[in-house]
C-alpha cells in the first residue's frame, strides 16, 4: 500500500518529520517499507515563458528560444521541438540542473548558438501523458497549469508529494486504505482523525425504473449497493485527484474509473463502474457461474468459469468476476452516456478460491480475498456520488439499490480485563490507559467488554485486544523479565551420540559440510543405479524450482560427489569433508500412530490421523575425501576411529559387491569397497569410487567415500565403558613374519592366530605387508607382532613357544607358512 | 708436616682452577686424593708424629682433604653447566619456522553457530525437540491457525509431494515442531528445535530454497510477554555481546498473538545506519509472539490455564552477520577454502 502524505493530511493533522513519521508507524504496527520523495531526482528546473522563437542560423531543424525564467535576463536555450511558439509556458531545465535517471543539463553550443538549458518533455521530468493528458508525448510539455513564471517545476506540477510505501499484513486489511492508516497515524500520535461522511445533491429519479439487482446466492454476496449517474461526461480527472492516483501508484484513466479508484484507496472498498447500455435487460444478478461459461476480464483474457465462482451477470451473460475484475465489453467507454457504480461486500474466502483458481489477481481481489468492511457499502457508494458532483462528471440520481443480507447485530464483543492483559504482557497498565488505547483506533469499551468497530475482521479474542494495547503502549515499553519454573534440560541419546560422531569426525580432520536435501533425480545413473535399484525410489517435489533439485534424496553419497567435485574443480589439491543428514526413504505401507500415542497428552482428545504414509527420514554420517593422503586405508582409519570412540568393535568388513543391502554399491570400485558389518547389522559402505562414477562428477582424481547408518550405529554403539585393571605381569612378544597366497585377505590370518593362541593373545598388530623381490609371484609376506600375557603370572617362554607353533599350525592349514 | 700439608692444598686450588675438562677433573682427584696421591702419602707418614701433634695434624689433614673434595664437586657441577650451555646452544632452532600440523577438521559455520545457541538455550533450561521435515498440512499450516485458503499461507511458497493431493509437503517452517510437542507433552514445556526448512525460493545472495530456522516454544503458567523478551534479550546479549540493542516491531503470525517481528542493531554499524541495514540501523531477525489461543487448543491445551510464547529464527542470518558474511550460497558450496576459517 502506497500512502500519499497530501492525501492522509485530509485526516489527521500530522506535521512530522518523514523519517520520524515511518518509525513511529513501523513500531505501531504499521510497517513502513520505504518512502519516496516525488521529483527529488529533479533541480534547478523551473517554469519559463517563450519569449520569441527564431530559427537556427546553422539548422532547418533547429530554433532558438529566449525564455523568460523569473530573472533579470531571459535566458536562450536552442531546441530541436516544433512545438514551441512566443508565449508557451514550458518547464525549463536550467544550467547545472538535473533530470531523473541521472541526467545533468549543462550549458553548451549547438551548431555554434549558445544554449544555456533545455526545454523538457513529459518523459524527460519522468512523467507520462496519463499525468497530463493535455499535453504530447514527443514535444515540450505546453503547461496549462495555474502556475508563475520561475516557480519550481515540483510544485507548479504538483510533484511535490511523498509516497510511503507500507507492509500491510493479511489480518489488518483495513489498513489498505488512506482512512485505515489516517486511523493508525492518529492512535500512534493521538491526533484526532477527520473523517466526515459523504454528502451529494442528486437529482430526482427512481433508480428502480433503470436498474434491477438480484442476490441469489447471499451467502457469497451479503451486501450489494448500487447507483446511478446519467448524462455523464467521460474526460480525463482533475490535476489533484491524478496526483492522488499517482502517489498511491494506481495509474489514471477516466474520471469514472478514477473515482472507483480513488474510493477503493481512500475507504478500502473496491467499487466497480459498468455501462448501463452493456447491461442485458437492465438486471443485475449476483450468482454462481455455470460451468464453461465465459468472460473477457478487463485484461483481455478470455477466462472459462466454473460454478463455484461468483460473478455479476446480467440477463444473458456474465459482466464481472465479482470482487476480481469486470468484464472488458462492460466498463467505460469514451461514450458511455449512463453509469452504474457497484459498491459490495463480497465474502473472502469465496473471492480467495476464485482468484487463485483463475490465477487472476487485482487491487480489488487483494482487499476482498482478505475480507472488507462489511458496513461500509452504502458509504463508499455515496462516496463516488459526491466526488461525481465535485467534478462536474454527470448527474447523480438520488435513489439508490440496497440489497443487504447482512445481520447488522453482529458485532465482535470481546472481555476487556484489564487485569488479565498486565498478567499476559507482563505489564502495569491502568484499565483508562487500555482503554484510551482501544478508542484510538476504533475501539468501544463498556464496563467488561470491548466492541471491535466492523472494519477489525480480526479481532476474536481477548489477546487480540492485549496485541492492540501492547502496540499502542509500544512494544518497547514493555519490560524484560525472566520467567521461573523448573526446567530439566538434557540432550537425548541421540542427541549426545551425534554429537559425538561430528565431533569425532572433526577431530579426524573432517570438514563439515552442509548440502540441500533434495537432488536432480540425474544421480541414478550417474551413480550407475541398476534401472530396478529401490534408490531409484524417491519422494518427489510436485512443484520444484527446477529439476535439479525436485526429488528428496535416497542417498547422501551424490550430494558428497557433488561437493567434491565442486571442490575438486576450484582447484582445491585435497579434501576431506563429511556431513550429518538425512535420506528420505518412501514408505509403502500405512503406518498409523500406536495406540497409546494416538491422543492428545494434554486433554485426551483423539489426535489428528496422518493420510498419507510420511517417508522414513535416516541420519547419516558421510565422508569423502580425495588429494594428499586419500587412499582406501585413510579412509577406512577413519572408519574404525569412528567406531572405536562409539565403542563398537569386531565388525567385519565384507567385500560390497556380495551386498543386498546397499544398493550405492555400484557407485564403488568392486575391488575395493567395503560393505561394514556388525553381528549381521550392516552399519555402512565405504570404498574408492568407481572410476566411471568419478568420471560423471567430473572429478579427475581417485576419490574414496563412507557412508554410516546412524541409527545402526546407535544399536551397535556399547555405550557404558567398564574398566579393566592394568596388567600385573609383563607382556610377551613374538614376531611372525609369512608367506601365503596373495589372495588371501589378512583377516583370515589374524582369525587364525586368534583361535590358536586363545585366551593369553592380548593383541596382533600387523606391521609389515610385503610384494616383491625374494618372495615368489603370486605370494605375500605378512608380518605380525603377537603380543601375549596372562593375568595369573609373566609367561614363560615354553609358553609363548607352544602358543606360537600353535598358531603356526593353523596357519599352515589356509596356507601361511613362516618366512624363512 | 704442616707446611707440606698446606702446599698440597695450594698446589691442589691451582691446578683445579686452571682445570677446564671433567676427565682432567678425575685426573686431579686421583692424583691428590687416590690411595696412591699425595695427601695420602703424608698421611702415611703420621706414625712417626708425637702423640700431641698426630691429633693436630690428623685435623688438619682431615680439612685439607674435605676442602680439596668439595672443590672438586664444586668444580664439576660448573664444568657440568657449562658443558650443557654448550650443548644447548649448538641444539638452537628456528622457532619461526612453520609448525608440524596435525590433521584436525572443521564444524560447518551453520553447526558452529547452532551448537552455541543450543548452549545457551540448554543453559536456560530449555531441551531439544527433533520434528519431521517431510510433514503434513495439519502440523505445518492447520494446527499452527492457518487453515485452508488463509492468506499467509501465500507468503510461504511451499513445496508439496507428489500423489498427496497437497496435504504432504516440505515444512516450511520449524514451527511444526511446535505442534508435535504439544500433542505428546505436558506443559510445562520449554524446547528449542532447529532444523531445515523448505521454501520455494529460487538461489541468490540471501535466499536459498532450503535453510535453517530455530524454533523457541515456552508453555507454562503464567508465562507473559515480558518472558519473551527477556528470554530473546539475553540470547542476544550472549551470542553479540552486551552492546547489542534488541526492538520489537508489532506483526502478524497467525500462530501468535500478540505478534512481533525482532530487530536487532546493525552488525556492521552497531546502529548508526548504513548500507547492510538500509539506513536503518537494525537488521529483521525472528518472528517471535505469544502462542496463540488457537494453536493451544488445538493441540489440547487449555489456554484459560496456560500461555506460551513461541519464536523462529532464521540460522542463516545469524551465521551471516556473526561471520560478515556477505552471500548465503557459500554456505551450500562447501569449498573448503571457506570451510577452513571457520
Amino acid at each position: 500500500m502506497n500512502l500519499s502524505m497530501k492525501w492522509l493530511k485530509d485526516y489527521v493533522d500530522i506535521d512530522v518529520p518523514i523519517k520520524d513519521y515511518c518509525h513511529a508507524l513501523t513500531m505501531s504496527g504499521s510497517k513502513v517499507e520505504c518512502y519516496e520523495v516525488e521529483g527529488k531526482d529533479i533541480s534547478n528546473v523551473v517554469v519559463g515563458k517563450i519569449l520569441s522563437v527564431t530559427p537556427h542560423e546553422n539548422s532547418d531543424h533547429l530554433v532558438v528560444c529566449q525564455v523568460e525564467v523569473g530573472k533579470d535576463e531571459p535566458v536562450q536555450i536552442v531546441t530541436g521541438a516544433s512545438n514551441v511558439n512566443a508565449g508557451d509556458v514550458v518547464p525549463v531545465a536550467l544550467d547545472g540542473s538535473t533530470l531523473p535517471n541521472g541526467v545533468k543539463i549543462k550549458k553548451g553550443k549547438l551548431r555554434g548558438v549558445a544554449s544555456n538549458g533545455m526545454l523538457c518533455s513529459l518523459g524527460e521530468l519522468g512523467l507520462d501523458k496519463r499525468d497530463f493528458p493535455y499535453a504530447i508525448e514527443d514535444g515540450i510539455f505546453i503547461m496549462q497549469e495555474d502556475c508563475e513564471i520561475g516557480q519550481d517545476i515540483q510544485s507548479a506540477i504538483g510533484l511535490n508529494d511523498i509516497s510511503v510505501e507500507f507492509e500491510i499484513t493479511s489480518n489488518r486489511p483495513d489498513c489498505l486504505s488512506v482512512i485505515g492508516l489516517a486511523r493508525e497515524t492518529s492512535a500512534t500520535y493521538n491526533l484526532p482523525l477527520n473523517v466526515k461522511a459523504p454528502e451529494f445533491k442528486g437529482v430526482d429519479g427512481n433508480i428502480n425504473d433503470m436498474l434491477k439487482v438480484d442476490i441469489t446466492n447471499t451467502d457469497k454476496c451479503r451486501r450489494y449497493c448500487a447507483g446511478i449517474v446519467k448524462n455523464v461526461k467521460i474526460e480525463p480527472s482533475p490535476r489533484w485527484l491524478r496526483e492522488r492516483l499517482r502517489a498511491s501508484g494506481v495509474r489514471p484513466i477516466n474520471n469514472f474509473v478514477d473515482i472507483t479508484n480513488y474510493v477503493m484507496l481512500e475507504y478500502g472498498q473496491p467499487m466497480h463502474a459498468f455501462d448501463l447500455r452493456y447491461v442485458e435487460g437492465a438486471h443485475i444478478n449476483v450468482r454462481n457461474a455455470v460451468n464453461g461459461e465465459k468472460i473477457v476480464t478487463l485484461d483481455g483474457v478470455e477466462r472459462e468459469l466454473s460454478d463455484d465462482m461468483l460473478v455479476i451477470a446480467d440477463d444473458k451473460k456474465p459482466v464481472a468476476v465479482a470482487g476480481i475484475m469486470g468484464g472488458e465489453y462492460s466498463g467505460i467507454m469514451d461514450d458511455t452516456t449512463t453509469v452504474v457504480f457497484e459498491s459490495a461486500y463480497f465474502e473472502p474466502t469465496q473471492v480467495r478460491q476464485t482468484s487463485k483458481k483463475l490465477r487472476l489477481k487485482s487491487d480489488a481481489c487483494a482487499r476482498y480475498e482478505k475480507g472488507v468492511d462489511p458496513l461500509i457499502s452504502m458509504t463508499c457508494l455515496k462516496r463516488a456520488f459526491e466526488l461525481v458532483e465535485l467534478l462536474g462528471a454527470g448527474e447523480v440520481v438520488n435513489t439508490v439499490i440496497d440489497c443487504n443480507h447482512l445481520d447488522e447485530n453482529d458485532v465482535k464483543t470481546v472481555d476487556f480485563d484489564a487485569d488479565w492483559i498486565n498478567k499476559f504482557l507482563g505489564t502495569e497498565l491502568s484499565a483508562d490507559e487500555m482503554t484510551d488505547y482501544l478508542t484510538r483506533l476504533g475501539f468501544s469499551v463498556e464496563g467488561n467488554k470491548v466492541t471491535a468497530p466492523s472494519f477489525r475482521i480480526d479481532i476474536e479474542r481477548p489477546a487480540d485486544i492485549a496485541e492492540e494495547v501492547a502496540r499502542i503502549y509500544g512494544y518497547n515499553n514493555i519490560p524484560s523479565t525472566d520467567f521461573r519454573g523448573v526446567a530439566k534440560a538434557e540432550f537425548t541419546a541421540e542427541q549426545k551420540f551425534v554429537r559425538t560422531l561430528r565431533s569425532t569426525a572433526v577431530s579426524l580432520g573432517g570438514y563439515e559440510i552442509a548440502t540441500y536435501s533434495f537432488v536432480s533425480p540425474k544421480y541414478f545413473d550417474k551413480i550407475r543405479l541398476p534401472e530396478d535399484s529401490r534408490l531409484r525410489k524417491v519422494v518427489r517435489i510436485v512443484n520444484p524450482l527446477g529439476e535439479d533439485t525436485s526429488v528428496m534424496r535416497t542417498s547422501t553419497i551424490p550430494s558428497m560427489l557433488d561437493v567434491l567435485s565442486f571442490n575438486y574443480n576450484n582447484r582445491n589439491e585435497s579434501a576431506c569433508l563429511f556431513e550429518i543428514a538425512k535420506e528420505y526413504i518412501p514408505v509403502d505401507e500405512k503406518r498409523n500412530y500406536a495406540p497409546d500415542e494416538a491422543n492428545l497428552v494434554n486433554s485426551g482428545q483423539p489426535r489428528h490421523e496422518y493420510e498419507y504414509q510420511l517417508p522414513d527420514e535416516l541420519q547419516r554420517i558421510t565422508i569423502g575425501m580425495y588429494g594428499n593422503n586419500a587412499d582406501f586405508y585413510t579412509l577406512k582409519g577413519m572408519v574404525e576411529q569412528i567406531l572405536s570412540e562409539i565403542n563398537i568393535a569386531d565388525v567385519e568388513y565384507v567385500r560390497a559387491g556380495d551386498c543386498e543391502v546397499f544398493d550405492e554399491k555400484y557407485a564403488f570400485h568392486n575391488g575395493r569397497s567395503a560393505v561394514i558389518i556388525k553381528d549381521g547389522k550392516h552399519i555402512g559402505i565405504m570404498g574408492e569410487i568407481h572410476p566411471q562414477v568419478q568420471e560423471n562428477y567430473g572429478i579427475g582424481t581417485k576419490t574414496y567415500i563412507a557412508k554410516l547408518n546412524i541409527p545402526e550405529l546407535m544399536e551397535c554403539a556399547v555405550e557404558e565403558i567398564k574398566y579393566s585393571p592394568l596388567p600385573k605381569f609383563p607382556a610377551t612378544t613374538r614376531d611372525l613374519s609369512l608367506i601365503v597366497d596373495d589372495e588371501v585377505p589378512v583377516a583370515e590370518l589374524e582369525k587364525a592366530i586368534k583361535g590358536a593362541v586363545g585366551k593369553i593373545l592380548e593383541k596382533v598388530t600387523l606391521f609389515d605387508v610385503y610384494k616383491g623381490k625374494q618372495i615368489a609371484d603370486g605370494k605375500k609376506s605378512v608380518s605380525y607382532s603377537i603380543s601375549m600375557r596372562s593375568h595369573e603370572g609373566t609367561l614363560t617362554d615354553e609358553q609363548a613357544d607352544s602358543a606360537m607353533k600353535k598358531a603356526l599350525k593353523a596357519l599352515a592349514n589356509i596356507g601361511a607358512e613362516l618366512r624363512q | 708436616m704442616k707446611e707440606q700439608l698446606e702446599k698440597i692444598e695450594v698446589l691442589a686450588k691451582q691446578e683445579l682452577s686452571a682445570c677446564t675438562e671433567i676427565k682432567a677433573l678425575d685426573d686431579l682427584r686421583i692424583r691428590f686424593l687416590g690411595k696412591k696421591g699425595e695427601l695420602t702419602a703424608i698421611l702415611k707418614q703420621m706414625g712417626k708424629l708425637s702423640a700431641e701433634e698426630r691429633p693436630v695434624i690428623g685435623q688438619l689433614a682431615n680439612k685439607i682433604r674435605s676442602d680439596i673434595e668439595n672443590a672438586i664437586t664444586e668444580k664439576l657441577s660448573a664444568l657440568k653447566a657449562s658443558e650443557q650451555e654448550a650443548k644447548l646452544k649448538a641444539e638452537t632452532i628456528d622457532i619461526t619456522l612453520p609448525g608440524k600440523t596435525v590433521p584436525f577438521g572443521k564444524y560447518h559455520p551453520l553447526t558452529k553457530v547452532e551448537n552455541e545457541i543450543r548452549e545457551i538455550f540448554m543453559g536456560m533450561g530449555f531441551e531439544i525437540a527433533d520434528g519431521p521435515e517431510i510433514d503434513d498440512d495439519y502440523h505445518v499450516f492447520e494446527a499452527l491457525n492457518l487453515p485452508p485458503d488463509h492468506p499467509a499461507r501465500d507468503t510461504q511458497d511451499t513445496f508439496y509431494i507428489e500423489n498427496t493431493n497437497e496435504t504432504v509437503l516440505l515444512r516450511t517452517q520449524t514451527s511444526s515442531v511446535q505442534v508435535h510437542v504439544m500433542e505428546t507433552q505436558k506443559p510445562p514445556i520449554r524446547i528449542i528445535s532447529p532444523g531445515r526448512v523448505f521454501r520455494s525460493d529460487a538461489v541468490d545472495a540471501t535466499h536459498s530454497p532450503l535453510f535453517h530456522q530455530i524454533e523457541g516454544l515456552v508453555i507454562d503458567k503464567g508465562i507473559r510477554m515480558s518472558d519473551l523478551k527477556g528470554t530473546l534479550e539475553m540470547l542476544m546479549k550472549k551470542l553479540y555481546g552486551n552492546d547489542c540493542k534488541l526492538r520489537f516491531r508489532p506483526h502478524h503470525f497467525p500462530f501468535t498473538e500478540p505478534s512481533c517481528e525482532v530487530d536487532i542493531s546493525c552488525f556492521n554499524c552497531g546502529g548508526c545506519g548504513c548500507s547492510m541495514c538500509k539506513d536503518e540501523g537494525y537488521i529483521e531477525l525472528l518472528g517471535a509472539g505469544m502462542v496463540h489461543p488457537k494453536v493451544l487448543e488445538n493441540c489440547g491445551i487449555d489456554p484459560n490455564i496456560y500461555s506460551g510464547f513461541a519464536f523462529g529464527m532464521g540460522l542463516e542470518r545469524m551465521v551471516m552477520g556473526r561471520y560478515n558474511i556477505n552471500d548465503l550460497r557459500l554456505l551450500y558450496e562447501n569449498d573448503v577454502r571457506f570451510l577452513e576459517q571457520f
